[in-house]
């Protein structure tokens, strides 16, 4: 039962994005466009308040509703996995509209066309782990 | 309710997806959905494969619920708060799609004359459903995050890695939009 929290987090998560338009393919065009502010103000605004509540977090070392400290754990510090594997989701960002929450959103809005991409992006994980061992490492 | 039933401008998505992370915060988990792909491999198997999935993957279910609320939250807020589907785009974006082929663009919230049924086995429809999905399975995971995990929470707290896979996120989406879409819509 404690895991319905999360159900609910998301539902909330799912009615903002859509209706933000965040999960609109129209609307990432507009944005790898420049044509409009909107995805820009919605992530831009999204990581300024999220910096300015993670410091008081970490000021004020507060704890989470189980009494535990929050801790933020840090993503390790590489340069060509983010930059080729960020490249390589960029340009399915781009195709698709879709990341993956707004992937399982739009399976919800009712593309259920959708229900491929999701697969064909299990399948896109499955073979990283295949070949993750070839592919540069730091 | 007028103001739950329109589109919601930027300055209210932005601050509740940073409600949505840090909530995640004060419920002991940290933010991120792309890992849920791999959870679901792990769960059908893949660690049989590839040690990448062998991992204690009953510690990540919280997050199948999350995502499974996606899907619910994508449901109501589609069939009960947008009476509208239509987005209002810069007319400039209009054009372009016009001219590359797509009619009414923003009539619809996506152009389903891309996204369908009929279309998947077409060659346009295996490029952007099933060429395009892989491209995010396998660029988030060897990335490490994708746009909730780098780019919401890793640019908040201020990580390095997560600012390179943004840079990333934008040359992969500026090289699609501009020098390959035009040739495949």
């Amino acid at each position: 039962m404690n895991k319905v929290k999360f159900l609910f987090a998301g539902i909330v998560f799912g009615i903002v994005l859509t209706k933000a338009e965040v999960v609109s393919w129209y609307r990432i065009y507009e944005m790898f466009r420049f044509e409009s502010f909107h995805m820009f103000g919605v992530i831009g605004s999204a990581v300024v308040l999220g910096i300015i509540c993670i410091q008081v977090i970490k000021r004020f070392k507060l704890k989470d509703f189980n009494g535990q400290p929050i801790i933020i754990p840090p993503k390790q510090k590489k340069f060509w996995p983010p930059l080729i594997g960020g490249t390589i989701f960029g340009l399915g960002w781009a195709l698709t509209g879709a990341c993956p929450g707004p992937i399982y959103i739009i399976i919800g809005n009712g593309f259920l066309v959708f229900i491929v991409v999701f697969l064909s992006a299990l399948l896109g994980t499955f073979l990283f782990g295949l070949v993750m061992n070839k592919l540069p490492q730091k | 309710m007028e103001f739950i039933t329109q589109p919601w401008p930027w300055y209210v998505g932005g601050p509740l997806i940073t409600l949505v992370m840090i909530t995640m915060f004060f419920f002991g988990k940290t933010f991120g959905i792309s890992s849920t792909l791999k959870t679901i491999c792990s769960i059908g198997g893949a660690g049989k494969v590839s040690d990448f999935f062998k991992f204690d993957w009953q510690s990540a279910v919280w997050n199948l619920f999350f995502v499974a609320g996606c899907i619910i939250g994508g449901f109501i807020a589609a069939n009960y708060l947008s009476p509208d589907y239509a987005v209002t785009l810069n007319p400039k974006t209009v054009e372009s799609l016009q001219s590359l082929g797509i009619q009414n663009p923003g009539a619809e919230y996506l152009p389903t004359s891309i996204f369908n049924w009929d279309n998947l086995l077409t060659s346009q429809g295996i490029i952007f459903m099933i060429v395009g999905g892989l491209l995010v399975g396998f660029g988030t995971r060897y990335a490490d995050g994708c746009t909730s995990g780098h780019a919401i929470t890793g640019l908040s707290n201020l990580q390095w890695p997560s600012l390179i896979a943004v840079i990333g996120f934008f040359i992969g989406g500026l090289v699609m939009t501009h020098l390959i879409l035009p040739h495949i819509l």
